[in-house]
């Protein structure tokens, strides 16, 4: 926070820990000049669960469904990260086909993934018919990812060494299908969020992140891409079976001819990233090896020889939001020594200090929305309520959620 | 700011080995081990390489420093372990994206004795690494020296001063700040549900009041950490603070005292006469 809270200008404005125009528990405090924005400060961890910690006391298995949890929209990056990290340091190999239907898994959430965040920014400009359309459209992306998995969200479809359930020849049609559908609706969203004039006037030229900015906060996936940094995981460094499929980064410069770094631009992204996954499913649809989908289906087997193992490595991927990155040493325990986990926001969250210096009050939202944070929550609660702040436990918690399905139960 | 994307310009990329060769050539003896992992995965089998360097402390800066001069760099993450007579921090970088199929990672890491856990920072050149950097701070404890921005990052403000999450020594979390979920239980004696759907009370106002309780509760809770005994008790007592100081032994009662003693809000009881 920069210098005290007063009553004449500059004014502070704080907007959290929990507001409205924000989908997620963080604390701005907003330097304000007028309706300009002069400096900002935020602090996330306003609800931080302590995951690492809990994950270092399970074993591997264990943490894999943690890591689904990490998230509440991508099920599936995290436990991809920890996977390949735990799966280099038990030199375990993954079966082609595991590695082809861990990436279909992958493409399919990011483009719900983008659905939502393309609902959510419409939402912030106050497009709520838009919003509902774009989250019309995402169901049929949660339809399939039900239909293949069994759950719209916590997939479980990873597992150490493969993943956990096949793609049947009676699905592929199903996901054949619902690409056609989705290259069918690409034309109309391009036109809706881009032609829009109130859309091109609340985003062209705000929230602005030079490239230069975005190389020195180390800022990954769209967001970077969106600001000219020629970045994406799945295209330089090969993994799963993404080093097998014909990909390029997308920029915005493809759709529009240029690079501004605004909000327009991380629109234009992730709308291209949606063909671009679809593209990708049909790369591997077409080219799915058969055999196994896993190196080792005995859990009891898998735990033996990952407790035997030592070392350290990192597992990464390209989740929705960019770069995933898992940190796991393992000394030959039951559980790893070291878990980290480096979530795609947490490389963004910087770029948001110099993206909404001298922009106006009424932007906030929407800038805040565009790096499409994600600041997974629960442990604790912050209640405000008038003047006083106070926190509810993971037992309060608890404690009302058995209340309340008692309740239903009746 | 239009232009053409900001392609990297990297004309004479070396080899996987052949960074990790330019490092042990520049600094000898201070890299104490270097390996470089291959992981072929997809059906063809197509490398990457994570490169692993050791390095003595104070050659962090200067080997960051090489490695931007190679080409773009990117900080990922700094991650930590408590090894017991040190802790080992972990930067990964990755060299070179941007070039397809030719990015590696790169972990430096470095060790800290105990006695003296400090290492500058690295925002100097990596302006980025602010906000891992203050993590790495109150998750090891462990200074950063010459950090632009010394303040906490995710732990809240109440989180006891000198207690660091990821150590694994007599500063890591103790045992009376772990709350087992699975010991909450049910309370003994618990309270009946608040108001049943078929009153056609809202969800609403159940929510709203269920709410307001236990907001008032902390002031006494935090004192008292552990589990059961805490919860039990700040439960029974909870609604009127004043009832907590008229009657301090009535949490021992609940168990005998069975289901009326903790049923405050007045639709609770009507909820009982329901049900008996």
């Amino acid at each position: 926070m920069t210098g005290e809270k007063t009553k004449t200008v500059p004014y502070t404005v704080p907007v959290g820990p929990i507001h409205p125009a924000l989908k997620e528990p963080v604390m701005f405090t907003f330097t304000m000049e007028g309706e300009q924005v002069r400096d900002v400060d935020f602090a996330p961890g306003q609800t931080h669960r302590g995951i690492e910690w809990m994950g270092m006391r399970r074993n591997p298995v264990q943490i894999v469904h943690l890591t689904d949890r990490i998230c509440g929209i991508c099920g599936l990056v995290h436990s991809l990260a920890f996977a390949r990290a735990v799966e280099q340091v038990a030199e375990i190999e993954v079966p082609a086909r595991a590695d082809y239907i861990r990436t279909i898994m992958g493409e399919l959430e990011r483009i719900q993934s983008h659905l939502l965040w393309a609902g959510v920014a419409a939402h912030e400009l106050g497009f709520d018919t838009l919003l509902y359309l774009s989250w019309r459209v995402r169901e049929q992306a949660m339809d399939l990812i039900e239909l293949i998995s069994g759950n719209r969200v916590n997939y479980a479809m990873i597992q150490i060494g493969g993943v956990r359930r096949d793609i049947t020849p009676e699905q592929i049609p199903k996901i054949r299908e619902l690409l056609s559908t989705y290259k069918g609706l690409q034309e109309k969203l391009l036109q809706i969020f881009l032609r829009d004039a109130s859309i091109t006037l609340r985003c062209r030229d705000h929230g602005i992140l030079s490239p230069q900015m975005a190389r020195d906060l180390c800022v990954v996936g769209p967001t970077a891409r969106a600001s000219g940094i020629r970045m994406d995981v799945r295209v330089d460094y090969p993994y799963a079976a993404y080093g097998d499929l014909e990909i390029e980064p997308i920029l915005p410069d493809r759709l529009t001819g240029e690079i501004r770094g605004d909000v327009y631009d991380r629109i234009i992204v992730r709308l291209l990233e949606i063909p671009q996954s679809i593209d990708i499913i049909e790369q591997c649809l077409a080219a799915m090896p058969e055999g196994n989908i896993i190196w080792e289906p005995k859990l009891a087997k898998l735990l033996l020889t990952l407790k035997k193992a030592k070392g350290e490595a990192v597992g990464r991927h390209e989740a929705p939001r960019g770069e995933v990155l898992h940190y796991v040493r393992m000394d030959g325990k039951e559980s790893p020594t070291t878990w980290k986990v480096k979530a795609s926001s947490y490389s963004n969250l910087m770029s948001w200090i110099p993206m909404l210096r001298g922009e106006q009050i009424a932007d906030i939202p929407i800038i805040v929305a565009s790096i499409d944070p994600c600041l997974s929550c629960t442990d604790r609660v912050a209640i405000v309520r008038g003047t006083g702040r106070s926190i509810m436990t993971k037992e309060d918690l608890h404690r009302l959620s058995v209340e309340k399905t008692r309740r239903l139960q009746r | 700011m239009t232009g053409s994307p900001t392609a990297p310009q990297v004309p004479d990329r070396l080899t996987a080995p052949a960074v990790l060769e330019h490092f042990t050539t520049r600094f000898g003896a201070g890299v104490t081990a270097a390996r470089v992992q291959e992981r072929r995965e997809g059906a063809k089998k197509n490398p990457n390489y994570n490169l692993w360097m050791d390095l003595d402390r104070p050659l962090l800066k200067d080997a960051i420093r090489e490695l931007q001069t190679l080409g773009p760099v990117h900080l990922s993450v700094i991650s930590g372990t408590d090894m017991g007579e040190t802790i080992r921090l972990i930067y990964t970088l990755s060299l070179y994206y941007g070039v397809r199929h030719g990015e590696y990672t790169v972990n430096f890491a470095v060790s800290l004795p105990k006695n003296d856990l400090t290492i500058p920072t690295i925002s100097d050149l990596i302006p980025g690494a602010v906000f891992t950097e203050r993590e790495k701070q109150e998750m090891l404890g462990i200074t950063v020296t010459g950090i632009p921005d010394n303040r906490g990052l995710f732990l809240p403000d109440d989180f006891p001063k000198g207690v660091y999450p990821w150590r694994k020594d007599e500063t890591g979390i103790p045992d009376s700040m772990v709350k087992n979920l699975w010991e909450v239980r049910r309370p003994k004696g618990r309270p009946a549900p608040a108001v049943t759907v078929a009153e056609g009370k809202g969800e609403c106002a159940i929510s709203e009041k269920e709410i307001v309780e236990p907001a008032e509760k902390p002031k006494a809770a935090p004192k008292k950490p552990a589990g059961k005994e805490a919860e039990g008790a700040g439960r029974t007592a909870s609604p009127p603070a004043a009832k907590e100081k008229d009657s301090p032994g009535k949490p021992a009662a609940p168990p005998a005292a069975g289901k009326e003693v903790p049923a405050p809000p007045a639709p609770v009881k009507k909820e009982e006469v329901k049900k008996e």
